[in-house]
């Protein structure tokens, strides 16, 4: 720890913080079944989706927000 | 130097005025009033130059000025029993974000029965929160302990906060003679606070208050450990600097007759000055008595106590203060610390008198001992 009283001497330093650890269960997409409604992109609180519907592993919690919003049933929750 | 005749509120407001905060966020509680009312008028007469924060509450009281001491100033609070209560989230925090405030605290019962008069329980109760405690007897020592928890809390080894504790009206309202050091002794003790650490500088923004995942959280709170034990460095460097400025001696303890007493009475407080009357009247009666004041309650001054109580067959430990079901707090820390033939008595809760007869009691009690822990003084 490089400062005392849990203070961060760094702001804006949030990323370095990989999240992905927390997930239990992992969004796996079938980009063949993707019909592009781009409802997963708009509903990830973690805005973990970018425009290609590639998910950031590194920062996706594995909340299941985009199966449950997929309009076609694309993205599928897998145990990690 | 001035020697003049006060109250103790009125000594400690004294030095807060030498040690200069720039903030003084502070809410009035009996019987503390008189502290934040010279405060009060300090400031408004110009003899202060800060700002005299009027919060709305003790929660609001402390979390200013945590947040004042954030941006990188001195600061000073003052409270009293339910008011300490209600700091209590915030008494927490400010030790865990390693804020240099110094705190007076007029000792006072805690309700339920709601009772305004003086025990030790509400500091008692945030004896984990990470703050360095000093249990004054008389009013001298309150207005020097207030000058010397800013230089230990500000001491870049300790960076934790202080607490100066006063019995209510048994201390805070007695009237004593009080020397009153010159400013310039004081400057040249306490110059000025520059923070080092952790604190809001636009120029080298930082986050303060944070939240720490499993990762960090017991890395910072390990911190607060390790301040904790290098304060004890720190106190014995601060007590002997100030004794070479004010000509005033310090310790963690103060021994009173303890090198052949077979019974050594331990407490905390102004009670200490009832029983040295109490140890010369009993030695007089042929009964070898002595007294340990225990000055500084956290960091818990082991090594000290070991020392003091070396010679003596028993002790006896007072405390204005009870967990309920195992007795009082400086007791049973000494005996996990100490190998000593302890008893405990648990004393003058809610501003019951502790008379001589009680400690002739106490005495006797600790010769022939029924329990380790006894209420002394209860009716029945």
């Amino acid at each position: 720890m490089d400062s005392i009283g849990g203070a961060v001497s760094n702001p804006g330093s949030t990323r370095n913080n990989k999240t992905g650890s927390w997930r239990t269960f992992k969004p796996i997409l079938d980009k063949e079944k993707c019909v592009d409604c781009d409802n997963c992109i708009l509903f990830c609180p973690e805005g973990c989706i970018n425009k290609d519907h590639d998910i950031d592993y590194d920062y996706c919690k594995g909340c299941g927000i985009c199966e449950v919003e997929c309009s076609v049933q694309a993205i599928k929750m897998e145990r990690e | 130097m001035t020697k003049k005749v006060m109250t103790t509120n009125s000594a400690v407001a004294e030095a807060v005025k030498l040690a200069k905060p720039q903030v003084i966020p502070v809410y009035p509680i009996t019987p503390q009033t008189s502290i934040s009312e010279k405060l009060a008028e300090f400031v408004a007469n110009g003899e202060i130059d800060g700002e005299y924060i009027k919060v709305e509450s003790e929660h609001s009281a402390l979390s200013a000025a945590l947040g004042a001491s954030g941006t990188g100033v001195r600061v000073f609070t003052a409270t009293s029993s339910q008011g300490l209560m209600l700091m209590h989230e915030i008494v927490f925090a400010s030790a865990g974000m390693r804020a240099p405030i110094v705190m007076a605290n007029a000792n006072r019962s805690i309700s339920a029965p709601l009772s305004i008069w003086n025990d030790q329980q509400d500091s008692i109760a945030q004896r984990d929160s990470g703050w360095i405690q000093i249990y004054a007897e008389d009013g001298q020592e309150a207005l020097d302990s207030i000058l010397t928890a800013y230089k230990i809390s500000e001491n870049p080894k300790v960076l934790l906060p202080s607490m100066v504790c006063l019995d209510g009206f048994i201390l805070t309202h007695t009237v004593e003679p009080v020397d009153i050091p010159s400013n310039e002794e004081v400057d040249r003790f306490l110059p000025k606070y520059v923070p080092k650490h952790a604190f809001l500088d636009t120029d080298n923004p930082m986050s303060l208050g944070t939240f720490t995942d499993p990762n960090y959280y017991m890395e910072a709170r390990y911190q607060v450990q390790e301040a904790m034990e290098n304060s004890v460095e720190v106190i014995e460097e601060t007590n002997k600097e100030f004794a070479e400025i004010f000509g005033r001696k310090y310790g963690f303890v103060e021994e009173y007759k303890c090198e052949d007493a077979e019974i050594v009475i331990v407490a905390m407080g102004s009670v200490c000055s009832t029983l040295r009357v109490c140890v010369d009247d009993l030695r007089e009666r042929g009964e070898k008595v002595g007294l340990l004041k225990v000055r500084v309650y956290r960091p818990f001054p082991v090594e000290d106590i070991k020392k003091a109580v070396a010679n003596a067959d028993k002790i006896a430990v007072l405390d204005k203060n009870i967990s309920f079901g195992v007795g009082g707090a400086l007791f049973n820390d000494i005996k996990a610390k100490v190998d000593v033939e302890a008893y405990n008595f648990i004393i003058g809760l809610g501003g019951r008198d502790i008379t001589p007869t009680h400690i002739d009691e106490i005495v006797e009690k600790t010769k022939n001992p029924v329990n380790d822990v006894t209420w002394i003084g209860l009716k029945r």
